[in-house]
């Protein structure tokens, strides 16, 4: 028997992690170094090759792009055909996440507090399923859902109730033909496509919350409604936050929803999509993509004001 | 009028009977202890009294009034968390605070009270920072102002010194004594810790199984267990069976004798012979384990008396006082 107090230094293999446990900075860099590099270059070197091409113009003529600095790019963002274009997506985008949140708030309590088991398992099969599928299946399935000769029509025709929907329909703004060509479909479509999102970093913010903090609440003297707003909310904030940067931002730049369920009237996404594409004009196209960027920033530093992330 | 009163209170999660008939009355101005192993139903009870849980059967009065249907807001106790439960996104001052801006307290008013609270638990000044700027030490007694500036008429603590480390645990048991004194409120605490309830409590109820063993001071529960279990989890006395003691005495019933009153002689002119299993000195004394027959005994022998070895066979002695009769048939 060996009396030595270490086992002989083995194969290749084993002199190899020997090395990396005595340099722990190289093992980090192995390891950080490619997805940095992917990071760093090709994702952040394409957001900045965009952020300089918005600072570019187009020369209506010639349709060539003038390689020179200047803001008129910019300026016709405010023309009221495309500023138009921005204020109904950020509309759109911000309904979307509050009706995800007030939707998915309870959903979410409820997983994190009581389900328990098979429950836990049902929960998270129920808000993961619908992402496993594609999304186009999904935004087709619920055109068929929402067409006028659709299952949701057949299905009020059948209760007798077809009169609601097109007293709805007949309203200004929200309505339309059918809903599936109307803005109340597309923000349908939206709020089921982007729900997950909103759910699961809510879920897990809920559940940091101890059981004995509502408890102490409750015993200190408020009603359920004083310890949700007073004691639930905040410490839930940060991952409502979470949420709503995923439904805020997916909805501000997805081209293919309102292009598949909606009305001809344009959103953000699809407006690069048009700039960049048929009309060849990446200037516009790119000031037009960094217009949910800036949005989000503005966001986030207001969220960070209002004190979203003090409970973190 | 008793301040708290359960009446034959049961609650029942499924088939787990966590508490099974509780009666029990807690004397206004009490610091009264409830005692038990994990599991035993002692903080089921005081959640009970909370209003966290409802009676699956049986009546809960507070002072008189049942609280059955009522719920936790609505209750003038108020509780100390065993995780202090502080709200991590408030400061010491808003945690404290809490339940008089709850109460719509105009906020001057609130400031005051919240500073004397402050005060009298030794933290003035710290009102601006936050609770993960505390020790735990500290954290409880945030914990414990937060319950006492709404001035309860009973408080409950549960498991309130379980996380502190030895030394600030003796230091916050006679504080909480103090302070029991000094406001005159009732006091109900839970603890699995049978010396901080012998030490603090004026009456003690001990828990097994979800049923009250025993209710007693002090004296009572640690000289005068009634059951076998009282005997071996509040004071660690060796308990005999009864038919052991039906032997030595005649009558069929266990008993307990303190390990320091059993007296170690040598040859068989004892009442019972036993062999030694085990010795560690415990600095004042030694403890010895001895074997019986089936029976494990333990006796605390003062330095000065003569000590066996180990696998001796050595006779117990006890003055027949000693050996205190109880209920039960272990």
């Amino acid at each position: 028997m060996s009396t030595a107090a270490h086992s002989a230094a083995g194969g290749p293999l084993a002199r190899l992690s020997d090395a990396l446990w005595r340099s722990p900075r190289l093992l980090l860099a192995i390891l950080l170094g490619p997805p940095l590099l992917w990071l760093g270059v090709i994702y952040l070197g394409s957001l900045f090759a965009l952020l300089l091409q918005s600072f570019f113009s187009i020369d209506h003529f010639t349709g060539m792009v003038v390689r020179e600095f200047t803001l008129r790019t910019y300026a016709e963002l405010f023309t009221p055909a495309n500023f138009d274009i921005i204020v109904r997506t950020v509309t759109m985008a911000a309904c979307v996440t509050l009706a995800s949140a007030i939707i998915g708030f309870p959903i979410a309590y409820y997983a994190a507090r009581y389900a328990r088991g098979r429950w836990r398992a049902a929960f998270y099969l129920g808000i993961m399923m619908p992402l496993w599928s594609s999304y186009l299946v999904k935004v087709y399935a619920w055109k068929l859902i929402l067409a006028k000769e659709g299952i949701l029509n057949w299905a009020l025709d059948g209760i007798h109730l077809q009169w609601v929907l097109d007293a709805y329909l007949s309203l200004p703004v929200v309505g339309g033909n059918s809903l599936s060509v109307s803005p109340t479909g597309t923000f349908i479509v939206f709020v089921y496509v982007w729900m997950p999102f909103m759910i699961l970093p809510m879920q897990a913010a809920l559940e940091r919350v101890p059981v004995s903090m509502l408890e102490a609440s409750g015993d200190l003297g408020a009603q359920p409604g004083q310890t949700f707003r007073h004691v639930l909310f905040p410490l839930a904030l940060p991952g409502v936050v979470a949420g709503s940067i995923f439904t805020f931002s997916l909805t501000l730049g997805d081209y293919i929803i309102p292009q598949i369920i909606g009305t001809s009237r344009l959103f953000i996404g699809q407006a690069v999509y048009q700039h960049q594409g048929v009309a060849g004009n990446i200037p516009l196209a790119a000031a037009f993509a960094v217009v949910p960027i800036l949005i989000m920033g503005l966001y986030l530093w207001g969220a960070k004001r209002m004190g979203a992330f003090n409970a973190l | 009028m008793p301040a708290v009163s359960f009446d034959k209170v049961s609650r029942h999660f499924g088939s787990v009977r966590a508490v099974d008939g509780v009666d029990l009355d807690i004397g206004e101005g009490e610091f009264f202890a409830m005692l038990g192993p994990s599991g035993s139903g002692k903080t089921t009870c005081l959640r009970l009294i909370a209003g966290f849980e409802r009676p699956t059967a049986g009546d809960i009065r507070l002072f008189g009034d049942s609280v059955r249907d009522l719920p936790p807001y609505r209750r003038q106790v108020n509780t100390v968390f065993q995780d202090y439960a502080l709200f991590p996104h408030l400061n010491v001052r808003d945690n404290v605070g809490y339940g008089l801006m709850i109460a719509g307290r105009p906020r001057a008013e609130r400031d005051r009270e919240v500073a004397a609270a402050l005060e009298m638990v030794r933290l003035g000044g710290y009102g601006q920072r936050k609770p993960s700027e505390l020790s735990g030490g500290q954290r409880q007694r945030v914990a414990l102002a937060r319950a006492l500036v709404n001035r309860p008429r009973v408080l409950l603590l549960d498991e309130p010194l379980g996380a502190l480390d030895l030394k600030l645990r003796e230091q916050m048991q006679e504080e909480l004594k103090s302070l029991q004194r000094q406001l005159g409120i009732t006091f109900v605490f839970v603890t699995h810790d049978q010396g901080e309830a012998l030490s603090m409590a004026d009456r003690i109820a001990v828990f097994n199984e979800g049923r009250i063993q025993q209710v007693g001071t002090p004296e009572d529960v640690y000289f005068r267990p009634d059951v076998p279990f009282v005997a071996d989890f509040v004071g660690s006395s060796n308990v005999l069976p009864a038919a052991l003691v039906e032997t030595l005495t005649g009558r069929r019933q266990p008993a307990a004798i303190r390990p320091e009153r059993l007296r170690l002689g040598s040859g068989s002119g004892g009442a019972l012979s036993a062999q030694v299993t085990g010795l560690s000195f415990l600095g004042l004394t030694t403890r010895v384990t001895l074997k019986a027959g089936d029976t494990r005994l333990t006796a605390l022998l003062p330095q000065d008396a003569p000590r066996p070895a180990e696998g001796d066979t050595v006779s117990l002695e006890w003055a027949p006082s000693d050996l205190h009769l109880m209920r039960g048939s272990a």
